[in-house]
């Protein structure tokens, strides 16, 4: 069938600077660019995905990909987009299919918050030459602590619950091998030693290269079960349960069968080919008593060793679901925001369903200190966090940590042309093709995420210091240290803030 | 308090106490003239006093200073304290006019026991006491109860500290430790109940500091039930001690350890020198991290059975400590303390986040933890 889809980028190639080297040819899957009979190399605009993968490499800079959004007549309801979405389905029948997060203007509510400083009544401190804390334990806490006197020297008298210590309040968010290359997988581990912190399988299995890696790993499991056994959880620091996702709440994974080749499919425990679809809902947790049985058999498989995490994505009523996992026994809740990316997803949900992080976050912190039991658990947040900015907000308005998925993506070359569900990256992300995926140098990717938490770490230290604060606890759930700017008093409501310009209060 | 708009204020200070381990009794003239000294560390906006031993007729009463805006806020409040308490004597407290010190409001003091059936309220007797305390601050428009324990009592009031002492007459009083403060607000609220000392039961907090944690403490002190009605930095102090010296029963070195936190380096070393209390501190971290108390502060905590001096943990605000004998000094400034005591056996400037405690020789047995060790013993 003939399709009625505009092309959406233009590719522009210099003639004059262009020689023909067929790097473009050989470095895009989507076969862009093709070269002709007689070795001159042209371009089709229809096929191009934006991934910007021919203009990095291209040695002469001989080419310029531009936004070429298809002119529809003025119509705020059908819009380009709008018109595309039907062409493609009048076409094939099908869902339409996308990757990483919701790109839709909604408001980034990150964009509506302002950080406070210190001037003369409390001294800024300059973390060149002070202490400046960020580490943070992820875990579950009592109210309060016992002491007995021991010849003189305090005991401990409580027996702690298990804790993740992160150096920095940053950790990387689940995505599992098989969305995206082993490759990635060796440099989020690498990377997560290097720094002190977490990374995480999501629902793909561990595979078995990386078990050395098991003390700052994070194991899933999901509704799936992939690769879940007794080593996979021995093996991990933590074990989070997922739930459900931001970028699609309320359905399950789709891995397809061409993305399952052998390592994948030994790490999964699935044949090679076959479609990895985990399901909708676990299919032993149909209530909050059922996820309170699957937190302790885990927890009793792990000998009360490890903390249980259970990620859900922001739904309307996440406030109260968080309460409850809390009270479940869960030792960690992770909250995924509708702007948290995937390799693959329908788009209308993609682009419809779950509330935005910011809002989440506050709203479950809010809940947790009046219902007291704040000290319960720990709060990650995820959903895509762009800068350090965004994640002292975060800790701000209450979350412990982070969880960074996109944006350590984009460190290793990412350019978020949301083609993840083909298969095709020409990043060598979010592949299996092993001609793609050495494209990705685990040794280049960990230092690459290395340095991006490093520096993102360095900045959360001057604006902590800036506030007069040397220890990420007293930021933590802070929100006088916000102001908010262009928001609705509801909107100010529910993330706990005063409009910038009012006093200290 | 209700109808009432007060911000959160941010003050420079200067701070002094005293105490006598012996339980000595003194007149209140010495932490006035200590207090005098310092003088250019407040403007003039606020003063106020704490002594404990000053009822010994009445020790086993608790004394409720309340300052009135008018007759009715007093009417409307005694309704409520002869619901909660049974009321032993009720009272004027004894001014004298001083240039200085402005119209003042209403001052009262009540000697008063919790209701003989308090019990069935199935909380302890303190914090029965502090239930009525916050009750009436947050709900009777124009009272505030600004001193509530038992054998001591604040005193404060808009002015320059040595005015305030002398408005007052504490030299008329005898104590066995004394702590003053003078304010310099960055605004002016120009009310009494603004001044330091802030109390809660016998706790007497005098801060001198901005604390910017400020938001975490509060909502911290929230889950356990505290109501910070002040909006002040230093009420979340006061309610911080309260919470981990006599709810949660920490020894005062580890409430201040949670308060002015050790370092995590420090923490480290100390666990690769094979130290046990390392593993206590990082527990008092992880546990306590909402009450951290971060930003500038010096403070001296009073208290029935002692007196604590703390910094915050890299000290951006002073205080100095002597000893002589049985005394025990803590101030702003050295010279506030040469003033009133010479030939001091020892002055130092106490480390960052180090507290400076003194404690009573014997005890005053009034907290639910000495309660439990006797009956324990017993």
């Amino acid at each position: 069938m003939k399709t009625y889809q505009l092309p959406e980028v233009k590719i522009e190639r210099d003639k004059d600077r262009c020689i023909d080297c067929q790097v473009c040819v050989r470095q895009c899957a989507f076969e862009a660019h093709i070269v002709d009979e007689d070795g001159e190399v042209y371009s089709e605009d229809e096929k191009c995905v934006a991934c910007q993968r021919c203009v990095s490499l291209c040695p002469t800079n001989a080419l310029t990909i531009k936004d070429n959004k298809p002119f529809v007549k003025d119509n705020a309801n059908w819009t380009a987009e709008t018109q595309k979405y039907i062409w493609k389905q009048a076409e094939t029948g099908g869902v339409l299919l996308t990757g990483m997060g919701n790109p839709k203007p909604y408001p980034i509510y990150w964009d509506h918050m302002l950080l406070n400083a210190s001037q003369v009544t409390n001294p800024s401190i300059d973390p060149l030459r002070e202490p400046m804390e960020l580490r943070t334990y992820l875990g579950s806490k009592p109210d309060k602590i016992d002491i007995k006197m021991v010849d003189g020297e305090p005991v401990l008298n409580t027996k702690l619950a298990p804790q993740l210590m992160v150096k920095t309040p940053i950790l990387f968010s689940a995505m599992s091998f098989g969305a995206v290359s082993y490759s990635v997988c060796e440099g989020l581990a690498r990377a997560s030693k290097e720094l002190g912190t977490f990374w995480n399988t999501g629902e793909g299995g561990l595979p078995q290269n990386l078990y050395e890696y098991g003390p700052n790993t994070i194991v899933q499991v999901a509704s799936g079960r992939f690769g879940v056994h007794s080593e996979y959880l021995d093996a991990a620091a933590a074990i989070e349960i997922k739930i459900g996702q931001g970028a699609k709440p309320g359905i399950g994974g789709h891995l397809p069968g061409e993305k399952v080749g052998a390592e994948v499919s030994r790490t999964r425990m699935i044949p090679v080919g076959s479609d990895a679809i985990s399901p909708a809902p676990h299919h032993d947790i149909y209530s909050i008593e059922d996820l309170s049985q699957l937190i302790f058999s885990l927890k009793e498989a792990t000998e009360y060793t490890k903390p249980i995490s259970v990620k859900i994505s922001a739904v309307h009523n996440v406030a109260a679901i968080a309460s409850g996992i809390a009270r479940a026994g869960a030792d960690i809740i992770a909250i995924d925001g509708f702007r948290g990316g995937t390799g693959a997803a329908p788009t209308m949900i993609r682009d419809n369903v779950g509330i935005p992080i910011e809002l989440a976050i506050a709203a479950v912190d809010t809940r947790l200190r009046d219902e007291a039991i704040r000290n319960r658990v720990s709060v990650i947040a995820a959903g895509g966090f762009r800068n350090s900015a965004d994640v002292i907000k975060a800790i701000a308005l209450g979350a412990d940590a982070v969880y960074l998925g996109t944006a350590a993506l984009v460190a290793m070359g990412c350019h978020v042309c949301q083609m993840c569900y083909t298969g095709k990256c020409n990043w060598g992300i979010a592949t299996q093709d092993p001609y793609l995926e050495k494209r990705l140098n685990p040794d280049v990717a960990a230092e690459r995420l290395f340095n991006l938490v490093r520096g993102w770490s360095h900045e959360i230290a001057e604006m902590l210091g800036g506030m007069g604060l040397n220890a990420i606890e007293s930021l933590r759930g802070n929100r006088l240290h916000l102001r908010s700017i262009g928001l609705s008093t509801e909107e100010m409501d529910i993330l706990g803030l005063q409009a910038a310009g009012s006093p200290m209060a | 308090m209700k109808g009432r708009i007060h911000r959160r204020n941010i003050s420079g200070c200067g701070l002094a106490g005293m105490m006598s381990e012996d339980g000595r009794l003194m007149s209140g003239e010495g932490i006035i003239r200590s207090m005098e000294v310092l003088h250019d560390r407040s403007n003039g906006l606020g003063g106020g006093f704490a002594g404990y031993g000053i009822y010994p007729d009445r020790q086993d009463h608790y004394a409720l200073h309340i300052m009135y805006d008018d007759i009715k806020a007093k009417e409307m409040t005694d309704v409520l304290i002869d619901e909660w308490f049974e009321v032993d004597a009720e009272e004027v407290i004894p001014t004298r006019k001083v240039p200085g010190v402005g119209k003042a409001p209403l001052l009262w003091r009540y000697f008063v026991k919790p209701s003989a059936d308090f019990n069935e309220c199935g909380v302890c007797e303190e914090d029965y006491v502090i239930d009525a305390v916050m009750l009436v601050n947050s709900t009777v428009e124009g009272a505030f109860i600004f001193s509530s324990g038992k054998n001591m009592g604040a005193f404060k009031a808009v002015g320059f500290p040595e005015d305030v002492g002398k408005f007052y007459r504490l030299d008329e009083y005898e104590g066995y430790t004394w702590i003053g403060h003078g304010r310099f607000p960055t605004n002016t609220p120009g009310w009494w109940g603004g001044a330091h000392p802030f109390t809660i039961l016998d706790w007497a907090i005098v801060h001198n500091g901005e604390i910017s944690s400020y938001g975490i403490n509060k909502r911290y002190l929230e889950m356990f039930g505290y109501k910070c009605t002040m909006l002040t930095d230093t009420e979340v102090v006061a309610y911080s001690f309260d919470l981990l010296l006599r709810r949660h029963n920490l020894p005062i070195e580890l409430a201040c350890k949670a308060l002015a936190a050790s370092f995590w380096t420090d923490i480290d070393r100390m666990k690769a020198q094979g130290k046990k209390v390392a593993d206590v501190y990082e527990a008092l971290r992880m546990v306590y991290g909402g009450g951290l108390l971060n930003g500038p502060f010096a403070i001296i905590l009073g208290h029935a059975n002692g007196m604590v001096g703390l910094s915050d943990r890299v000290k951006l605000r002073p205080l100095v400590a002597a000893r002589k004998d049985d005394m025990l000094y803590i101030a702003s400034e050295e010279s506030a303390i040469r003033e009133v005591a010479s030939g001091l056996d020892k002055v130092w400037n106490p480390k960052a986040g180090e507290p400076v405690i003194g404690e009573l020789r014997i005890p005053v047995s009034n907290t639910d933890a000495v309660r439990e060790l006797e009956e324990t013993v017993a």
